[in-house]
């Protein structure tokens, strides 16, 4: 009956695989840029992760493991056809998100303070290594940042889905797709927190 | 009927949420033992992040994002990706190190 609405979940994962992989890539080249100039500056790496506040990247990190279970525990809901368990995860999740949001405007917030922030007067005057520790810092933290953003907007929609029954048992491959970005959002973060936050 | 066969076997495959619960405390209690490892000095610091972050990143795509369950496609595509990034960071530091 339904024989001529074109439909393929395998390639739309796999799209989105796609798509991820190039992120992957995206980050990666950050993640070589890093461990060249830390291998480069050492001492100055050191001492840069000092000055972040490594009890706000842990915790950080805590909401986003938890957000990135919530989700996946939203699309075993929707298998089972709980819509409303579904929505109450999904609703976690965007809470989540913002609290990471927020906790990351503080950190932010108190950087800025404290006149470290990109092009600052202060930075300049900082030894070189310093300086690339806190530019890749800004880069790499602003980057996730965004894509916590786009996260959050992608999971919103999802939440308006589930409620309007757009994303169902039957057909939930956007929910999926959605969830697959925000777990790589999340594992981003996983190397993101040993790499500034535990750096002293 | 053999799609119909298909999406019931696929649908016999899916875990529940005790998996899934279960995957995230190991990833709480990996990520306490690296916050651990990082006060135990620079070289513990250093092995911290080249095992267990690689780890807790596997774990999240493994199971949060059901690369267990997908075919053999969806991995192989990571692991080239992987390993291009591996292949890229060996050619700068073998580049480094004979500046």
């Amino acid at each position: 009956m339904t024989g001529h609405v074109h439909r393929d979940d395998f390639g739309s994962r796999l799209g989105m695989w796609l798509f991820l992989v190039t992120e992957m890539v995206l980050f990666g080249g950050l993640f070589i840029g890093y461990s060249y100039m830390r291998y480069r500056y050492p001492a100055e790496f050191h001492h840069g992760g000092g000055e972040l506040n490594a009890t706000l990247g842990i915790i950080n990190t805590l909401v986003l493991l938890t957000s990135s279970l919530t989700v996946v525990l939203a699309i075993v809901a929707i298998q089972r056809a709980e819509k409303k368990r579904a929505m109450a995860f999904l609703g976690t999740t965007l809470a989540l998100g913002l609290t990471f949001l927020v906790i990351k405007g503080f950190e932010w917030g108190a950087k800025f303070h404290h006149g470290i922030y990109p092009n600052s007067h202060h930075l300049a005057t900082m030894p070189p290594g310093e300086q690339v520790f806190f530019g890749l810092y800004f880069t790499m933290t602003g980057l996730h940042g965004v894509h916590v953003i786009v996260g959050l907007g992608l999971l919103s929609v999802m939440l308006w889905w589930v409620a309007t029954d757009r994303v169902r048992q039957d057909r939930y491959v956007h929910l999926e797709n959605s969830g697959l970005y925000w777990h790589l959002v999340d594992v981003i973060w996983i190397f993101l927190l040993p790499l500034f936050y535990l750096a002293a | 009927m053999s799609e119909h066969a298909e999406h019931s076997a696929e649908h016999a495959e899916h875990p529940g949420y005790g998996t899934f619960i279960k995957i995230w405390l190991i990833l709480v209690v990996l990520t306490g033992c690296l916050v651990g490892v990082s006060h135990l000095g620079q070289t513990a610091a250093v092995w911290g992040l080249l095992t267990l972050t690689p780890l807790k990143a596997g774990l999240v795509f493994y199971y949060f994002m059901h690369l267990k369950y997908e075919g053999p496609l969806f991995k192989v595509v990571v692991l080239v990706t992987l390993g291009t990034l591996l292949i890229f960071f060996a050619l700068l530091f073998s580049d480094v190190a004979f500046r």
